[in-house]
């Protein structure tokens, strides 16, 4: 570690895999609960554990984005953190109010945490994946501008480089496209087109310059190879993403109320959108190949080159399947949506996390040289066995929504009811239950691989 | 083809193209919040239909529904239920929604359960107002039948 004040990175991890570790308990209820729907209910509907799952997912993500920039902001800029105090403020006020809001979605009804927080005064819950009370977003808002403020005195202050002006633009993004969440016009297509500027520009805009950011700074550390050539791949990678996904967010505009143009405007540069993935992709095995340097740490590279891997199998394979407007116009809103965005979320957003994790949490906690060959063993098992259980999800859930599609779209006339289709795709959801827990067991190995000691192999001097 | 490409032509690249779209993007949404009024027949947005979209999100319905295509995909669609249950007619609808909200939860073992919300005469009745309304909306002729 170059600088005391990147330990404050540490709690942020920590609390990013705790959280992790609750999102997947409640993926495991919902799991059960696709196959019995009497699984905990009334005590925890089907609605309340998804919420949890998705807002936990959205919660985690967000430690592990603040995590890796105390760690890495410091360190490009070459100068201690501006201030590591308000580092350990804005996490502990984001801890508690994060869990404050999952303990109100599982202690009171929904409709009931709604009338406590006063949320007609002015309403923002009960959308999709911006569930939370209005004052637990106000709170955000206040958490996010503090830690911006952090950072960005850090960045000002330090030397400049690419990635930590592109891990702030990406930062920065991220929070003004959040206030779109103010915005609940009773109009449901307003709601609805304004909604996708939060969730869309996220995930398929800024996400993408954080995750990039974060890649390239692991790639420079674990492989030696030279900054100029990296920054250069990171630069095209973000243009094209940005290109490709700005409009082609009417992909999301072909079935709630904007104009037909959005068809082919939507489809056109969706389309493009993989590009962008597969280039990142190419670009961490090329630098892994042409490395300088070989460290002990071996699994973080393992993680480095898994997560643009399977961010270009989500996001840009199954985000391909059913993005052109002709496919999606059967596909929409089918378990397809769902098999996409497992795979999407886990292998750009979660795994850049982990990617980060993988490097930095050795060096925090004393390990220069990476964490011993044992636990690195642990590491790697839980690695495949995450990444294969989560295609194996991700297949089951495209078969689930290709049957759907058969039996519930594509006829004309006679076609099957919602409820019914559902019950004739019950074999799938098994499937899909079983790698979930063979995901959780993974999840297992991963924690425990934190707690294997060893002999670190020592560097011969 | 990499090779040729400097580092200042990438940086250029990525700040006039994300700029460029990002303004395209701006350009289209002008253009669609003009064109909308027409599509989502907003002056049919009464009292009802807005106390119907509250009752809607401050009981996460989304969370186990999609509407237009969004939200969970654990429960049937709603934004043509309207059509589907109600046979496009109001009292129908108005009718078989109350006495569908009543029932809740439904006793048939190992089905997937709606919670009962316990919800008011007015408050159903505006939830069935924001349905009708939703169902109106010009979407591009989706779903591609009536099973949603």
């Amino acid at each position: 570690m170059k600088f005391e004040s990147q330990q404050v990175a540490k709690p942020y991890f920590i609390f990013a895999l705790i959280l992790f570790a609750g999102q997947i308990i409640f993926g495991l209820l919902m799991g059960m609960q696709y196959i019995n729907g009497d699984t905990l209910f009334p005590h925890i509907p089907f609605n309340v554990a998804r919420m949890v799952h998705t807002n936990l997912l959205i919660v985690w993500l967000l430690f592990g984005f603040m995590g890796a920039a105390f760690y890495l902001i410091p360190e490009e800029a070459e100068t201690e953190l501006f201030s590591p105090k308000l580092a350990m403020i804005t996490f502990w006020v984001f801890a508690a109010a994060g869990v404050a809001t999952i303990l109100g979605y599982l202690l009171v009804p929904y409709a009931e945490l709604a009338h406590l927080t006063g949320n007609a005064l002015w309403p923002t819950m009960g959308r999709e994946f911006l569930e939370q009370p209005t004052i637990t977003k106000l709170g955000i808002v206040v958490v996010v501008l503090a830690f911006i403020f952090n950072i960005g005195m850090t960045v000002l202050k330090g030397r400049k480089t690419v990635i930590n002006l592109i891990l702030v633009t990406g930062l920065i993004g991220l929070a003004v496209f959040f206030l779109f969440a103010f915005y609940n016009p009773t109009n449901l297509v307003l709601d609805k087109y304004f909604w996708w500027w939060v969730v869309h520009l996220w995930v398929e805009g800024v996400w993408e310059l954080i995750m990039g950011a974060i890649l390239a700074f692991v790639l420079i550390k674990v492989t030696g190879v030279d900054r100029e050539y990296i920054e250069k791949w990171l630069y095209l990678i973000i243009a094209l993403a940005l290109i490709s996904g700005l409009v082609g967010m009417g992909h999301h505009y072909y079935w709630i109320g904007p104009p037909a143009y959005w068809l082919w405007l939507g489809s056109f540069f969706s389309a493009l959108e993989p590009i962008p993935f597969f280039m990142m992709m190419l670009y961490a095995f090329d630098v892994v190949r042409k490395r300088r340097i070989n460290p002990n740490n071996k699994i973080a590279t393992t993680w480095a080159l898994g997560t643009a891997t399977m961010a270009f199998l989500g996001a840009g394979v199954w985000g391909f399947l059913h993005t052109l407007a002709p496919v999606n116009y059967y596909t929409h809103g089918t378990q397809i949506t769902a098999a996409h965005g497992h795979l999407a979320f886990f292998g750009a957003y979660a795994m850049i996390v982990m990617t980060i994790i993988s490097y930095a949490m050795p060096i925090l906690r004393g390990r220069e040289d990476g964490n011993p060959p044992e636990a690195q063993k642990l590491e790697r098992a839980a690695f495949w066995l995450m990444c294969i259980s989560m295609m194996g999800i991700t297949l089951a859930l495209t078969v689930a929504g290709a049957w759907q599609v058969s039996l519930q779209r594509l006829p004309e006339s006679g076609a099957m009811g919602f409820i019914d289709t559902q019950i004739q795709i019950n074999p799938v959801y098994w499937t899909r239950l079983l790698f979930g827990s063979l995901f959780a067991f993974g999840l297992v190995l991963y924690f425990a691989s934190f707690f294997v000691s060893g002999k670190t192999e020592g560097k011969t001097a | 083809m990499s090779e040729r490409i400097t580092k200042s032509m990438a940086r250029n690249i990525y700040f006039g193209g994300s700029l460029f779209f990002f303004l395209f993007l701006i350009g289209l949404t002008v253009d669609t919040m003009i064109q909308l009024p027409e599509r989502d027949n907003r002056d049919q947005i009464t009292e009802s239909v807005a106390l119907g979209k509250e009752v809607w999100e401050h009981n996460n319905c989304i969370g186990c529904h999609s509407l237009m295509g969004e939200g969970a995909y654990y429960a049937p669609e709603l934004a043509n239920v309207f059509n589907r249950r109600g046979n496009s007619d109001e009292e129908t609808f108005k009718r078989y929604l109350g006495v569908w909200m009543s029932i809740q939860p439904l006793q048939t073992p190992g089905r997937r359960k709606m919670p009962q919300f316990n919800l008011t005469e007015e408050e159903v009745n505006g939830l069935a107002d924001f349905l009708i309304w939703t169902s109106r909306i010009d979407d591009n002729d989706w779903p591609p039948n009536i099973e949603g």
